[in-house]
């Protein structure tokens, strides 16, 4: 699938490894990487310019609002960007880049898109050829609308069977780090494929796509099928193509995942394939719980939260911070009744932002304190003081351990029919 | 940028992330300058890395170096601190990119990282694709960079190749 990406940009099916230079159709990037961006513009006349505002976007969501002076400063440069090259700027609580692009409908079958963060990846739940970049690679294409890429070898990973109810699309994607490893798949392009695919939802395809990274994937690529169509109708009221594979597609490395075998898994720091289940780690204390980011902080993953907290309390000293995506997805939750749900529990809500994730704000850790954490990377010192630790794990196993003030395997809570991954774009969650 | 780098080697293991290099609770209290971030490169890896370093020292690490974030202050602040190089077993691809459009050089290598330690002299030949353990008399050849990398590299980067050339590259 990926050559057939390149192939209909290229008019051409280039070899692997070979460098060619791709049209872009969306680039974007945030607070956290726009001024390193903005300088190459700045400083380069030849790049001081945009080349289609539509297909640029700019995103205030790693610290918002903004904690620190240094951040508003940012933040203010951001807006006169925005202003005087007319891209569209998302501010302050519209939420993350990669959930608003998918909100929006920016993002579609077969684009190629470039984001200055290396979750970008997150756009191939969608069969677009979506990839990270860094601030300079950024401004090169917003000014020009193209990019360098070096066509990568292609993997294909079959899902097969179908998951247990209680798996979400973290537990298959941490499992997956833990087989491969976290450089397993440096520069390849990793296609998910199979007939698993289709209990598999858009919400939990996003989160496997956007921790295809973690592996060292240059994409993470979901055809465009059944589940994919009737999402862009659902929210978008708009028709996509069917993007497959082609039945003889060749591959340089083919691997194999059984759904049905899967269990709630954590990764254990300070490496995110330091993959354990989470009954080798029940009993271990926690201080904070965070359900949110780029990874999951989606519709699923409050319904599933909610699943486990409605009727019951955040243990006493555990602090329970829940952070949607996007206003989207927070409104969303607002209607069916989850937010309620949430601060019943005695979780903090708060409006998108990445803060948490990259210890930038809003929930940092003490030293020697422990998280269970729903984001995707739980290196030394990442959310906070560096002897403090993340446990990465799915937002059911985030919400039991609220509950419980321990890692907990989330089955001892959950109703044995419970079915975590909402397939269905118009489900409605009741109370 | 020379061609020749020399210096002493810093050793690091696997799996060095960009979060490593700058954490993000210090980026994002410094988010509006570079420079403002310098004394928290390695805080937690080598704490005072940025006073310690001299310029052309070259890190010496394992598989899987510039793991995670795409933040280019990571190469970029490597190089203001004077680092002259970055050799390693692997590295991911954004931060291998990164790197090289902003003029540091990395170079893959496997033998060299397994005999190196720390405060070993280093010499790395970019264009005749050799780099020498000096202090223990190993040598390890790799695949040279083709000739426009190593002109974006010499240019210290691709906005000063670009505006050097004064065209954009495509």
């Amino acid at each position: 699938m990926t050559e057939k990406l390149f192939e209909d940009k290229l008019g051409r099916v280039p070899e692997r490894g070979e460098i060619v230079v791709v049209p872009i159709d969306l680039v974007y990037a945030h607070d956290g990487t726009f001024t390193l961006a903005f300088d190459v513009m700045k400083e380069t006349p030849l790049l001081s310019r945009v080349f289609d505002p539509k297909r640029v976007a700019l995103f205030i969501d790693h610290a918002a609002p903004a904690p620190t002076v240094a951040a508003a400063l940012v933040h203010r440069a951001m807006r006169r960007f925005a202003r005087e090259y007319g891209v569209r700027l998302f501010d302050v609580g519209t939420g993350i880049s990669h959930q608003v692009v998918a909100d929006e409908g920016l993002v579609k079958p077969g684009m190629f898109v470039v984001g200055a963060d290396s979750h970008t990846v997150t756009g191939g739940a969608f069969a677009a050829f979506a990839t990270g970049v860094g601030s300079t690679d950024a401004a090169i294409a917003m000014a020009t609308g193209k990019l360098w890429m070096r066509v990568p070898e292609q993997v294909r990973l079959k899902l097969s069977g179908e998951a247990p109810g209680y798996i979400m699309g973290k537990d298959i994607v941490l499992t997956i780090i833990g087989m491969v490893r976290s450089d397993g798949m440096i520069y390849k392009a990793v296609e998910f494929q199979g007939e698993g695919l289709k209990t598999i939802s858009m919400d939990s395809r996003m989160t496997i796509s956007n921790m295809a990274v973690e592996m060292g994937a240059k994409v993470g690529l979901f055809p465009s099928d059944d589940v994919t169509r009737e999402w862009y109708r659902v929210n978008h009221g708009t028709e996509v193509p069917v993007l497959e594979p082609d039945a003889g597609a060749e591959y340089d490395e083919e691997l194999e995942l059984e759904l049905p075998r899967l269990e709630p898994v954590v990764a254990a720091p300070p490496n995110v394939d330091n993959v354990k289940p989470v009954r080798e780690l029940e009993g271990l204390e926690v201080d904070q719980v965070f359900i949110g980011s780029c990874t999951n902080g989606r519709y699923e993953d409050y319904v599933a939260a909610a699943r486990i907290l409605k009727g019951r309390r955040v243990r006493d000293g555990v602090r329970c911070i829940a952070v949607p995506a996007s206003r989207r997805v927070y409104e969303r939750l607002l209607r069916n009744g989850i937010v309620d749900i949430l601060v019943e529990a005695g979780c903090f809500v708060a409006f998108g932002t990445c803060g948490p994730c990259i210890g930038a704000h809003l929930g940092l850790l003490g030293e020697g304190e422990v998280a269970v954490s729903t984001t995707n990377r739980n290196f030394t010192g990442r959310m906070g003081h560096k002897e403090s630790k993340v446990y990465l794990a799915s937002p059911a196993t985030a919400a039991a351990a609220a509950v419980t003030g321990r890692i907990t395997d989330p089955r001892e809570i959950l109703p044995a029919d419970a079915r975590l991954m909402v397939v269905d774009p118009s489900y409605s969650f009741k109370p | 940028m020379a061609r020749v780098i020399r210096g002493r080697a810093w050793v690091l293991g696997d799996n060095i992330s960009t979060d490593h290099i700058i954490s993000g609770k210090y980026k994002f209290a410094k988010i509006n300058r570079l420079e403002d971030m310098l004394p928290y490169v390695f805080e937690e890896v080598i704490p005072e890395f940025y006073k310690k370093v001299q310029p052309g020292d070259v890190i010496v690490a394992g598989r899987g170096f510039g793991y995670g974030s795409s933040r280019e202050h990571a190469p970029r602040l490597l190089k203001l601190a004077g680092v002259g190089a970055v050799l390693a077993k692997s590295f991911h691809r954004i931060f291998y990119r990164n790197s090289i459009n902003i003029g540091l050089p990395v170079v893959i290598v496997h033998r060299i990282p397994e005999v190196t330690e720390q405060g070993d002299e280093i010499e790395v030949d970019l264009e005749a694709g050799v780099v020498r353990n000096v202090t223990k008399g190993v040598e390890e050849r790799f695949q040279p960079p083709p000739q426009q990398l190593l002109e974006i590299l010499e240019a210290g980067g691709i906005v000063e190749y670009i505006k050097k050339m004064n065209q954009l590259p495509w």
